[in-house]
């Protein structure tokens, strides 16, 4: 291999990380001061780039590049200032599920606005050829590239040492509260903060146009590469960030060299290399970094349900019980498939709103369980139940290695983990053809002739999907569900009455594991089928929002988010093309209204604080 | 919204169809019921010419008197997210809620398999439009399922009919790495091996789906020296490719030959970019001048003001078809309509096709030929159509490779 091809990757790597570096430095910078994952953060990449191609007629390529940044900070400040600042004493991952549905809605407006078509866009003018490189081209667009990223990481710099504004950045980075205390209002910082962190996406955005395809998909494709570049930096330092692009872009160029099969894992198997070694990421404080469910704030107590709430929990319970009597194969269907998701939010509840673990790569255990399943069943020809179990165990087992490797972690950085994780997983699935089908799946996996039955699946989905939502529920009020509770809310006074932490937080991620696990494996028999979709971003956000909707601290909740959630997807894909816009919308306004999500409902009606 | 208008728009033009022509489709009568599946909202960018021309192909069998002797057809069309469990899903409302008669659409593999393997499931028939994979009718094909489009193996072997006369020898193949890129190398080293023993395979490139990293993955092509370049990347990573390819020199005095990238909706978006030269398979609407092609073209062009796409004409001829069936079958008991699709000859806009009894796939070919640039836009030229039957197995090669009793 010549000289000449090294320092041409080495050059490629480096175009990359500045464009990866504009997107996760923004990222950065909100979650150091407001403590919020951006998930819009990618929709915001998103539209600097359209709306650059839109400017570029009028204006011409180079003014449209700057134009396109301020009015993307614009929009970063609308949503800052009318969806995020209502909900700002909400639990954080509140902000989380407002920002995604945000990014529903954007997406589908970008095609509602530019069409679902790709766009190649314009190139940029003095800068479309290429220069000779010790005999390889270059394009002279890469090189600026290049530039750009030190000279926006020394601006960042001189803005947050040099300047009164960057200081009380700072400070609120360390302590919120402190900032207040000293007079400043830091909901005016923060809202500066979100709009620089906008402009920069936008930046990045509008800088990607000469060499990005333009597509309605470009959110979730930058977001989830942006997220391993801050948590591999360390979150909320931007200068960690530039280094974890410019390392994740090597990487990146050079894997191409010596494992083309691989790129989709390299990312994400270097995050979970810096998370093992260096748990808050290369150049991230060690403290400061409250846990993403609310650090200081305490979740309010248990109680039992009430009256009124134990009537209605029992209407539900007779409803359910009389559904096969009253439904159809195809309403037994959708019933069954939303116990199945109520089983998996329930299990992410369990590990977060009890155990006070963050995870966003949650579809790891499910479709885990999924894929143990169904192999079990295809390749070693296993009964279902038999299968089942095993899915279950697979997933159990995942979730006492993950408690093992990521027990030193905290908060958002575990959440990162297991996002990596589950990313992993799924490029196994999606790439390993011969074990799993790859993209085409595994199909044929109908229940035995006993089961076969939509009345008979959904009996069997009834007793082990809802016997587990309620088994959770139940464990929740025993001295372990106890425990676990008290760890959530002070780890060290815990420790100090002589819980096992981390023993506990082993045991919590493993009853996940398995309730997850079984949930998937359910969910493969109910389609006869499975896709590497079950281990996919999506799918971990799908039960990130059920459970949010449900109410992080309601226990039966997700039984409740499961069935908002479901309900409205099938009823806006039924009803239009752009139910995106319409489900973002809701889980907007829901959230808005709602924080403490739907099982809340009840509190609240009842007059108690929520 | 806007489909809403449109579908306003068409049903009154079906209702005027329908009041000058005293043959259409009586509308007080039981209508045949199609359950239709497809990733509108994900992957519109595909999915909306290919409504548009089934939407076109209903409404005119509707005006010249529906089927089976006067019965209307009657599409319920759902979205699926782009996900095979959202399908199936869908799948079962239409079949146990809808009552429909059979299913038919999708567009993506993984979604069309879980669909077939529904079909087979519930015993009822599926004509799956769209998806590319062979395991479709091969591996995993099934009595209830048939598919139109011509598959990753027709494809590909029109392309190795072409490519294996190149006088080149050193070859790099770049395909995004999933199921179809796999098929796709596969095949194609397969049949070149084949073809022209003395060719060698020197890099391989394998990005993941709409994940190209485009200036790395060129770079490292071009350090292998290949005289040629076997291309599948397609859509988002097809734009990125070829302008990083083109700024950094990698197609000059190589041959390319390239999946797909040919079809209106690859190559719309290229523009004035278009790579000159390549070899590809596509779909040269724009210059097609039989007949029968002028007057769909002329037809979707009244009814939508624009030129028919790839997924246009398979959309349209999806329902052609399955009208064709209806009619020969004589009612909508599924296997009645089974035994009258295998065989079945139908008129299309790009002739007539068969459905082949042996493994359920039609003859539907593609157009084979260069790319070039004129007038700022992207177009094939030296094309020609290559049938499906060209490229197909023989009926007795294909049955080893189905499932037994199939």
């Amino acid at each position: 291999m010549d000289l000449g091809f090294l320092v041409i990757q080495f050059l490629n790597g480096l175009a990359s990380a500045s464009s990866l570096f504009l997107v996760a430095a923004g990222l950065s910078l909100i979650f150091g001061v407001g403590r919020i994952v951006n998930f819009a953060h990618g929709s915001l990449f998103m539209l600097g780039a359209y709306l650059t191609v839109a400017l570029v007629p009028a204006v011409g390529f180079w003014a449209a590049v700057l134009l396109a940044p301020p009015l993307v900070a614009l929009i970063g400040g609308l949503i800052e200032r009318l969806i995020l600042r209502p909900i700002a004493g909400a639990p954080e991952l509140f902000q989380l599920l407002a920002t995604f549905g945000v990014s529903l809605m954007v997406a589908d407006v970008v095609i509602l606005v530019w069409g679902a078509a790709d766009i190649v866009g314009p190139r940029a003018p003095g800068l479309d050829g290429a220069v000779s490189v010790l005999g390889k081209a270059v394009p002279l667009y890469d090189l600026m590239l290049i530039a750009v990223g030190p000279a926006v990481l020394g601006g960042l710099w001189l803005l947050l040492t040099r300047t009164r504004a960057g200081l009380l950045v700072r400070a609120a980075a360390e302590d919120r509260d402190m900032v207040d205390a000293l007079g400043r209002d830091p909901k005016r910082l923060f809202s500066g903060v979100f709009m620089l962190g906008a402009l920069l996406a936008g930046l990045g955005g509008a800088l990607a146009v000469p060499r990005e395809t333009l597509h309605s998909g470009l959110d979730l494709q930058v977001i989830v590469e942006a997220f391993a570049v801050v948590v591999v930096g360390g979150m909320g330092s931007v200068g960690g960030a530039y280094g974890a692009a410019v390392l994740i872009g090597l990487v990146h160029a050079f894997g191409i060299v010596w494992f083309p099969e691989a790129t989709l894992v390299l990312t994400f198997l270097v995050m979970a290399l810096v998370l093992m070694l260096r748990p808050h990421g290369l150049f991230g404080a060690r403290a400061g970094l409250p846990a993403a469910t609310g650090g200081a704030a305490v979740a309010p107590p248990l109680t039992g349900v009430g009256r009124l709430g134990g009537g209605l929990w029992l209407l539900a319970a007779l409803g359910l019980l009389a559904a096969p009597l009253l439904l159809g194969a195809y309403g037994l269907d959708v019933l069954a498939e939303m116990l199945i998701l109520a089983a998996f939010a329930a299990s992410l509840q369990w590990l977060t709103g009890v155990a006070g673990i963050v995870s966003f790569g949650h579809a790891a255990f499910f479709g885990l369980g999924g894929y143990a399943a169904a192999l079990m069943v295809h390749h070693l020809g296993w009964g279902m139940i038999p299968a089942l179990l095993a899915g279950s165990a697979a997933a159990a087992l995942a979730g006492a290695l993950l408690g093992r490797v990521g027990g030193r972690l905290s908060g958002v950085y575990l959440a990162m983990l297991s996002l990596a994780f589950a990313e992993l997983l799924h490029a196994v699935a999606f790439q390993w053809v011969g074990l799993t089908g790859g993209d085409n799946g595994l199909i044929g996996l109908w229940p035995p002739a006993w089961a076969a039955d939509p009345r008979a699946y959904y009996g069997l989905t009834l007793l082990l999907a809802g016997g587990a939502v309620a088994g959770l529920a139940g464990l929740a009020f025993t001295p372990h569900g106890r425990a676990l509770r008290a760890l959530r809310d002070h780890p060290v006074r815990a420790a100090a009455l002589g819980l096992d932490v981390a023993g506990l937080r082993r045991r919590a991620m493993v009853l996940a594991g398995a309730v997850a696990g079984l949930a998937g494996g359910l969910f493969v028999f109910l389609k006869g089928s499975v896709f590497p979709g079950v281990l996919g971003v999506a799918m971990s956000v799908d039960a990130l929002v059920m459970m949010l909707l449900g109410g992080l601290h309601a226990l039966g909740g997700a039984l409740l988010g499961a069935a908002a959630y479901q309900g409205l997807f099938v009823a806006a894909a039924t009803l239009t093309d752009h139910w995106r816009l319409v489900l973002g919308g809701l889980i907007v306004l829901l959230v808005v209204a709602l924080p403490g999500g739907l099982g809340s409902l009840g509190r609240r009606l009842r007059g108690r604080s929520a | 919204m806007l489909s809403f208008v449109r579908k306003t728009l068409l049903l009154g033009l079906a209702v005027v169809a329908g009041a000058t022509a005293s043959h259409a489709a009586d509308p007080s009568a039981e209508p045949v019921r199609i359950g239709e599946i497809n990733s509108y909202a994900r992957l519109g960018a595909f999915t909306e010419p290919y409504r548009k021309g089934w939407e076109l192909a209903v409404q005119q069998i509707n005006a010249a008197g529906g089927v089976l002797g006067g019965r209307p057809l009657e599409v319920i069309s759902r979205d699926d997210n782009a996900s095979p469990a959202d399908a199936l899903r869908a799948a079962g409302e239409l079949l146990n809620r809808h009552q429909v008669d059979l299913l038919a659409g999708t567009f993506l593999s993984n979604v069309g398999l879980a669909v077939s393997d529904f079909a087979a499931h519930n015993k009822v028939l599926f004509v799956a439009a769209e998806p590319l994979t062979d395991a479709m009718i091969w591996e995993k094909g099934n009595h209830y399922t048939f598919r139109l489009r011509p598959s990753t193996y027709m494809q590909t072997a029109m392309l190795v009919a072409q490519a294996k006369d190149l006088p080149v020898t050193r070859w790099a193949t770049v395909a995004p790495n999933y199921e179809y890129g796999q098929s796709a190398v596969r095949v194609f080293k397969t049949l070149m091996s084949e073809a022209r023993p003395d060719v060698e395979f020197v890099a391989e490139q394998w990005p993941a789906l709409f994940k190209l990293d485009a200036g790395a993955t060129v770079a490292a092509l071009e350090a292998a020296q290949p005289e040629a370049i076997f291309n599948v990347t397609f859509s988002a990573d097809l734009g990125k490719f070829v302008r990083e390819g083109t700024t950094r020199g990698l197609f000059e005095g190589r041959e390319v030959v390239s999946l797909l990238s040919g079809e209106p909706e690859y190559l719309e978006p290229l523009g004035a970019e278009t790579p000159a030269g390549w070899l590809v398979t596509g779909y040269p609407v724009a210059q097609i001048d039989t007949p029968e092609h002028r007057a769909f073209v002329e037809a979707y062009q009244a009814a939508y003001g624009e030129l028919p796409k790839m997924g246009s004409m398979v959309g349209y001829n999806t329902f052609v078809s399955i009208a064709a069936m209806l009619d020969a079958a004589g009612d909508t008991d599924t296997e009645t309509m089974i035994a009258a699709l295998e065989g079945l000859e139908v008129k299309t806009p790009l002739g007539p096709i068969t459905w082949r009894e042996s493994d359920h796939q039609s003859t539907m070919g593609a157009w084979v030929g260069r790319l070039e640039v004129k007038d700022g836009a992207g177009r094939m030229a030296d094309w020609s159509y290559v049938p499906g039957e060209a490229v197909l197995p023989p009926a007795s090669a294909v049955e080893a490779l189905r499932p037994s009793g199939q």
